[in-house]
């Protein structure tokens, strides 16, 4: 009698099947992972296949079709006319402008970078460390306009920068800085250097954190190592943290080479009206009603882009990421 | 023992990583002031006097609620999307090495790995191709889409953390395929996917690039303050609302971070 009370409340080891449709299409998807993983993905590669893939081939297209210079009109027609367009001299000067300005700010990002994402890679710990962490998140996402904004107020003539220097009397500096031709102009937020400011500031972070993921991962002891064989913190950095520091600063470089390159807010905000190539491809699209030039120009940073990463690829920057 | 733990940084690391980091944060801090200032037409500093009338006059704008509103409408659904896209793709990948792996990721990561304006004109020139007219639906499609990566990263880094014997071990403990999901899966990558939807919602909600070639006429709260950028027409109002933005979007990062601190690679590394 005891027994069979027990044996009842005992669940067999195998459960029957559950029924219905959930459970033929449980043991379906036991049976047949593929089919899951199929259904997995089919949802989201779809999306991204036909939205954007679909997209950057519509770009594509247009591209190789021409503007009837007269009716202004699309010509839908394949022809190299645009790209021939593309090469003329004026043209030609913001691809090199734009190409320019993402290479001073990329080396300029790096030298900012490199301090901050030493410092929090090797000396702080615990509540620093995560402090340090947040300290590079949250200009990272915060309001990418409201940065753009915030410097307008400190770059304006009547600001903070020139009331700072009028203080320390030293605005001659600055004066002296605008008076030159190029980087300067009537005031810092109308000029190149303004620009230039503005981009090191917003994508700064994109540079710190990949170079810190780089950096942590640099042993202390081989720092160590370094000056007890007897070479100079100079040496060390040239030596052994630089070489290995190299990835991740790579891989930091990807983005503020391919985001100066595509930025078309910041130098109509905070700039001169010499244009860079997003600006290009902006008026282009825009009030020129010319799509296949617009979309030439964006042809120029894809390109650009695609050497960049396969370089960066063969240094191994991905890792880094 | 690490030995350089007793040891503190030398003098000038300190001064130049500190430098760095005020670098980083007092442009933001400066518009919290400006937020307060009673000087209307330029941008002088020192602010001549500080008021709060600024805030009432903005409440007062329907031209900024009209914003506001459009913009979470379009960031809540994006989010939406993002999450069920990216969460699918993620254990797609990180469960099964298939052919192709590899070429998946790719096209997860290259909406935001090539400039938005690609991105949008890419966009833009597809929808004049089909004559799509602009609507609240193609601002989403654009969100959407770059929005997913940041779901993929967070949920791919916990799927990477949670072990495959447990979903073994529930199966065979009798569970079926949905029960599994429900009971073991779920509350095992809930709080990365809550992390990677408040970064997805604070991307949309701030995203301009993009949105200004797919937005048609209307406004989203940072076509609103572009325009009042190239345009301005109360250069206090737009003050408030900057700082109304840093206000919110700060909120969801911290969330974030601290939902996926202990271990996972937080997701913001790769906005």
């Amino acid at each position: 009698m005891t027994l069979t009370a027990t044996q009842a409340k005992v669940a067999p080891a195998v459960l029957p099947r559950s029924g219905g449709l959930r459970g033929a299409l449980s043991d379906l998807f036991w049976r047949r992972p593929q089919l899951l993983l199929l259904l997995m993905l089919l949802p989201p590669v779809l999306w991204l296949g036909i939205v954007y893939i679909g997209s950057l081939f519509a770009l594509l297209l247009q591209s190789f079709f021409s503007i009837d210079e007269f009716s202004g009109l699309i010509n839908r027609e394949f022809t190299l006319k645009t790209y021939g367009d593309l090469l003329q001299a004026a043209n030609l000067d913001i691809i090199l402008r734009t190409v320019t300005m993402a290479a001073l700010v990329t080396l300029a990002s790096a030298i900012i970078a490199f301090p901050i994402a030493y410092y929090a890679a090797r000396y702080a710990r615990g509540r620093w460390k995560a402090l340090f962490y947040l300290g590079v998140m949250l200009p990272l996402w915060s309001s990418y306009l409201v940065k753009i904004y915030a410097w307008k107020l400190i770059l304006a003539k009547e600001g903070i920068l020139t009331w700072l220097l009028a203080k320390l009397h030293i605005l001659w500096l600055l004066d002296g800085w605008l008076s030159l031709p190029i980087v300067g102009g009537n005031s810092l937020s109308v000029s190149a250097t303004g620009t230039f400011i503005v981009f090191v500031y917003v994508w700064l972070p994109f540079m710190i954190l990949p170079v810190q993921a780089a950096l942590e991962r640099v042993p202390g002891n081989l720092v160590e190592a370094s000056s007890d064989l007897g070479a100079s913190p100079g040496q060390t950095f040239r030596n052994v943290l630089f070489p290995l520091a190299l990835p991740g600063i790579v891989a930091g470089s990807i983005f503020t080479f391919s985001l100066t390159l595509g930025d078309y807010i910041i130098p109509q905000i905070i700039g001169t009206s010499r244009l860079f190539i997003g600006q290009a491809v902006y008026s282009q699209q825009g009030t020129a009603g010319n799509i296949p030039l617009a979309a030439a120009f964006t042809v120029v940073p894809i390109v650009i882009m695609g050497f960049y990463l396969w370089g960066a690829k063969r240094m191994g920057a991905f890792d880094a990421l | 023992m690490r030995s350089d733990r007793g040891h503190s940084a030398p003098l000038g690391l300190k001064i130049a990583a500190t430098v760095g980091l005020l670098f980083l944060h007092l442009p933001i801090l400066l518009i919290f002031v400006y937020a307060f200032t009673t000087e209307e037409k330029s941008f002088v500093w020192p602010p001549p006097g500080l008021t709060t009338q600024w805030f009432a006059v903005t409440w007062n704008r329907p031209d900024v609620w009209e914003a506001l509103s459009l913009s979470v409408r379009v960031a809540a659904i994006s989010t939406v999307i993002a999450l069920v896209l990216g969460t699918l793709c993620a254990a797609a990948v990180s469960r099964t090495k298939f052919f192709g792996r590899e070429t998946i990721s790719l096209l997860v990561i290259l909406p935001i790995a090539l400039p938005g304006i690609i991105t949008g004109i890419a966009l833009r020139s597809a929808f004049s191709l089909a004559d799509i007219p602009f609507s609240f639906w193609t601002i989403v499609l654009g969100h959407a889409t770059f929005c997913v990566v940041v779901v993929y990263n967070n949920a791919v880094a916990r799927f990477r953390r949670t072990s495959g014997s447990m979903i073994e071990a529930s199966m065979d403990l009798g569970a079926d395929g949905f029960q599994t999901f429900r009971h073991v899966v779920l509350p095992n990558i809930a709080t990365a996917l809550l992390a990677g939807g408040m970064l997805a919602f604070a991307l949309s909600f701030d995203e301009v690039i993009v949105t200004t070639f797919t937005a048609g006429q209307q406004q989203t709260v940072p076509i609103w303050m572009l325009e009042e950028l190239i345009r301005p027409r109360q250069r206090p109002v737009t003050n408030v609302v900057a700082m109304v933005v840093v206000l919110v979007t700060l909120l969801p990062i911290l969330v974030a971070y601290y939902l996926t601190r202990d271990g996972d690679q937080i997701a913001g590394s790769g906005k």
